[in-house]
Parts: C-alpha cells; structure tokens; sequence
C-alpha cells in the first residue's frame, strides 16, 4: 500500500505484515501485554478515566464515547457485570473487524483484559458472526494460547460464541438476545445494557476494533492518543474502502482523515470511467454523497455535519458508470431482507421500498413514485425500536434527492 | 439425508453440557448447539427441534423460533456444499450479477435451490464483509473472491 505522506503512524495494523501476526511470540516480540501489565496495577476507575480522556469513540457504528459508556456500570453492584464484545461485522462495505480478528487476536485479548478490569467483569463474551468460521477459529486459538500463557483465567474468562446470521444482532441490544439463545431482537432502552443487559446483568457491549485501541491508549497515554484526532475524537481507525477504486482494502489513518485523499491516495484512486460520481462514507446505512460532496474529515463529527455518519468507516466508492437507482434497490434489498419483524414501520416499510425501487429500475415506475417513497420512509423514521429502519431511511432519502433526475429518467411517461 | 431419529453422540451430548455451563443461563448455548445439530444432521428438521429443544428445556417453539430467524441455519436438507454468492453493493458494483449468472447457468439451478445430484445448494447472500476481494462468494467454511468465469469454474470442479 503506498500511503500519502501525511499518513498516520500504524497502529492497529502495526504488525499486519508479519505473516505471523497472530501468534502469541509476535505478538509480544512488538510488545504485546505490557499495557495489561500496566492496567492491572491502575485502580479500575483510572483506566476508565484514561479511555475517556483519550477520546475514544465507539468504531462499530455509533461512535458513543467509549470511557463515558464503561461509566455507566453502576457503582459497587455487587452481582456479576459482562463484557460482550461485538465481532458480529455484517455493515455492507466493511470489513476491518475481520483484519483484526485474523491478524491481530491477541490485540483484543489484551484490550478485553485491560476494558474488564475496568468495569469490574470476569466473564466475557466475543460474538462472532457465524459466516466468520475461519477468523472465529483464529481468534479462538488466541484465546486457548491465552489461557496456557496465564493471562486468561486467573480473573477473567472468555466464551466465544459464533452466530448464526442475521445483521440485526449487530445492535447491541439485538445481539444481547442472540448471545441470550433467541432470536436476535433488538430491546427498547431504557434500560440500556449497562443497567440491565445479558442475562438481566450490566454489560458492556464494546465492538472489536474499539477494543483494540485500548493497550495503546494504557501504553502511550491518553493524551498522545486524543492529539491524533479532533477535539472531540481521537486516535486513529481503519478505513474498508471498495467499490470502484484502484486498490480496495483496510487502510489505517487518523479519524480525522480527508474523504477525498482516502479514496484518491490511499485507495489509488477511481475505477470504472475514473471520474467519482458518489461515496458512502460509513457503510451501507450512512447517507450517500455526491462527488461535490467529499471534501469532508471522516470524525464524527465531521460526517454528521456533512449530513451522514462515519458509522463503521466502509467507504464505498462510485464512479459516473455506476447507476444510482439500481445501487439503492441493492441496498433496499439488504434492508428488506434483514429487517427482524419486529416493529411494523420497519417491516413493512423496508419491503414495499424494495419492491417500489426494483419497480422503477426495471422502467415500470409512476411519477409519483419518488415522493412517496420518501414520505413512506420518513413517517417511520425514529418509530422504532433500534436504529437499524433509522439507517435504512438515510440511503432511502439520500440517493433519491441527490440523484433524482437519475431516478425520474427510468419512469415512463405519460 | 437422514430418516433416523436425531441423537447426539455421548461425547457431543457432554460437549453440549460443557458449552451450556460456559454461560449463565444453559439457553445461551443453543445457537451453538444447533450449529452442532445440523453438522451433524445435514439440517435441522422439526424432530431435530424438538430433540434439541429437550436437552434445554425449552418448548420446541422457542426452538423452531430461533432455527427460522437466523439465515445459516437450513429446514431441508442441503447440498454437500454450500456455495453463497455476495450480492450486497460492493460486490454488485465489482460483477456479482455476472457470478451469480454463471452459476446459475452452470448449475441449472436458482439461488435457493440445490442440484439434484445433491452436490451443491447456491445461495445468493448479504454482505459477507470481504468487499476488498469483491466480487465474491462463500463456499462452506471459507471465502474466495476477485472471481471470474474461470475462478468460479475451478472452484466448481474442486467441489465433489
């Protein structure tokens, strides 16, 4: 990967080049477990402290404050506490969890020990998909290597739990449920799971990459990590880029990185006719942007003002070949397809968009299809449970109103 | 295919036991039972529900629930391998309908089906997360991607 001279120092993906990333001796050859050496001579509130000063924000999709969500475990509770870690990836167009949970296992390990010292867990549970059979086998055997090597069960336990497909147990609460042996429905909050969560019991449900940053945060010192980002997020992430770009891939740079230089730098650049014509900036549920659009930092800040999120960080990148409306009957496709049934905006809505989406791809669309689409999909927005009809309404409303006359010249006239 | 009555062997039955202490509540481990249960079954039918659904006292409703919710759990049997094309948005910008077709074609079967020889069953799924090595597909345990004609006719000779 030939990076752009303003390339952030590796941090994650330090040691994805070595073939041998995985492994226990690598892993402590380049320093591994020196900040879980570090953590568990700090008082547990420290080290939630630290995390909060370091600015890190959630990576999976929400982007929460990380310090500020261990902190709602409720003090002195005296019952057990969880660590859930989501490794459940399924946000189309990402893909960076799976680096993580092949190249650098022990990462997590580390970061797990050092995020249940700070919550006050002993048991934990790593969730992950269940079409992740050969990186859910990888990271088990770093689990068993950290077992034999003393660091697990002597105060904490880790249970690996493997999925069995479904996106909606990607949201904590969904996942909760699917961790529970049910179907992965999301629960309505309050309460949320750091009050009441896996089992009736506090839990904190963290994603892997989050989980990740934490030895660096211990090694280095929350301020080091905060100066890497903005005001008000910091550090470093990885960036899944793919669609029509030169080199697809997982590239680590600052949370602040611009858009366009990761999709013309680190990325090589547009494919297809080579002239970029959209990106969705956060996976699939992120709101797309037109080409005007991408002078933009990725925080998460930046995207939100930019009228998208920074979600997952899985760019997907269009060049002027590509049509809009049958990329949105795609992704109608997926959110018809993955809705749980649970609330009715959502379940209903999401398969009548698909069905309306494909109608017009295949030129049997009505003028007034546009518009109530859009108004079918913003009467339900924030009717329900989780936010998963919330991320689907925003490629809804985004692609059409950005790309209308591109919608309108499929419809027959007259 | 199996007509027999499901039942697991001495030692899955304790590896079962085992996964259901690992956790606060036995129910936890019924995911990865059923996981178990249709290795070793081929699918889950009602009778393999039902069995299953007694080894956690649970009603095998809850049971059937569960086995329906989740895409990668099968209700009838299923080819030898299952072949699962990507069609998510990067997969389709980078061809995925062009891979999708070829299989089919090659197969003669749609997505959702499975050939009569009972070698293959061809799925067409949602993001697998490998969109760096779109387009591609899962076939049993493991991902390939980058697939052309040629890539996907390879793949497809390998498979017995």
């Amino acid at each position: 990967m030939s990076a752009p001279a303003a390339a952030a120092e590796p941090i994650l993906t330090r040691n994805f080049g070595r073939a041998d990333s995985h492994t226990l001796e690598a892993y402590r050859e380049t320093g591994g477990y020196a900040a879980w050496a570090k953590a568990r001579e700090m008082e547990p509130a420290a080290i939630t402290d630290a995390v909060k000063r370091s600015n890190l924000r959630g990576l999976g999709g929400a982007g929460f404050p990380t310090g500020t969500k261990w902190s709602f475990i409720p003090k002195g509770h005296a019952g057990p506490v969880y660590l859930v870690i989501n490794a459940d990836e399924g946000e189309p167009g990402t893909f960076k969890d799976r680096y993580l949970l092949e190249r650098d296992p022990h990462a997590l390990i580390e970061g797990m020990l050092i995020a249940a010292r700070a919550i006050g867990s002993r048991l934990a549970f790593v969730y992950v998909r269940g079409e992740y059979v050969v990186p859910g086998r990888r990271f088990s055997a770093a689990v068993r290597d950290a077992y034999d090597a003393g660091y697990l069960g002597r105060g904490l336990d880790i249970v690996v739990h493997r999925g069995a497909g479904a996106y909606i147990c990607g949201e904590e609460t969904g996942l909760i449920s699917s961790l529970e042996g049910k179907k992965g429905w999301p629960k309505l909050k309050p309460p949320f799971p750091a009050i009441k969560g896996a089992f009736g019991a506090p839990t904190i449900v963290n994603n892997v990459e989050t989980i990740c940053q934490v030895p660096h945060i211990i090694n280095r010192g929350p301020e080091w990590f905060a100066a890497l980002g903005t005001k008000t997020q910091g550090g470093t992430r990885l960036y899944s880029m793919s669609g029509r770009v030169r080199r697809p891939g997982v590239y680590e740079a600052s949370v602040r990185v611009p858009l366009r230089q990761l999709v013309e730098h680190y990325a090589g650049g547009v494919t297809g006719n080579g002239r970029l014509k959209a990106v969705v900036p956060g996976g699939a549920s992120a709101a797309i942007l037109r080409a005007d659009e991408v002078d933009v930092t990725m925080d998460v800040d930046g995207l939100k003002n930019a009228g998208t999120m920074a979600g997952s960080a899985g760019v997907i990148v269009m060049d002027e070949t590509v049509s809009i409306p049958e990329a949105l009957m795609v992704v109608a496709r997926f959110y018809a397809h993955e809705s749980c049934g649970q609330c009715t905006p959502c379940r209903e809505a999401t398969g009548w968009i698909y069905k309306m989406t494909e109608r017009i791809v295949e030129g049997r669309g009505h003028k007034e299809d546009l518009d109530t689409i859009l108004d079918v999909a913003r009467r339900g927005a924030g009717t329900t449970i989780c936010a998963f009809y919330d991320g689907a309404v925003g490629p809804y409303i985004s692609y059409i109103e950005k790309f209308r006359p591109e919608f309108e010249a499929l419809i027959p006239h007259g | 295919m199996t007509t027999r009555r499901p039942e697991f062997t001495p030692e899955q039955l304790a590896e079962v036991r085992r996964w259901q202490g690992l956790y606060p509540d036995k129910r936890a481990a019924l995911l990865p039972a059923l996981h178990l249960a249709q290795d070793m079954f081929g699918y889950i039918s009602e009778e393999t529900e039902e069995y299953v659904a007694g080894l956690f006292e649970l009603a095998p409703a809850h049971v059937h629930e569960v086995v329906t919710f989740y895409t990668m759990y099968f209700r009838k049997p299923k080819g030898r391998h299952v072949v699962s094309v990507c069609h998510n948005l990067s997969c389709h910008l980078a061809g995925a309908p062009d891979v999708l077709g070829h299989l089919r074609q090659r197969l003669g079967i749609e997505p959702g089906e499975t050939t009569e020889d009972g070698r293959i069953t061809l799925l067409a799924v949602e993001c697998l997360c490998a969109c760096e090595m779109a387009p591609m597909l899962q076939v049993d345990d493991r991902y390939e991607g980058h697939l052309t004609p040629e890539r996907v006719d390879r793949l497809l000779a390998e498979l017995r």
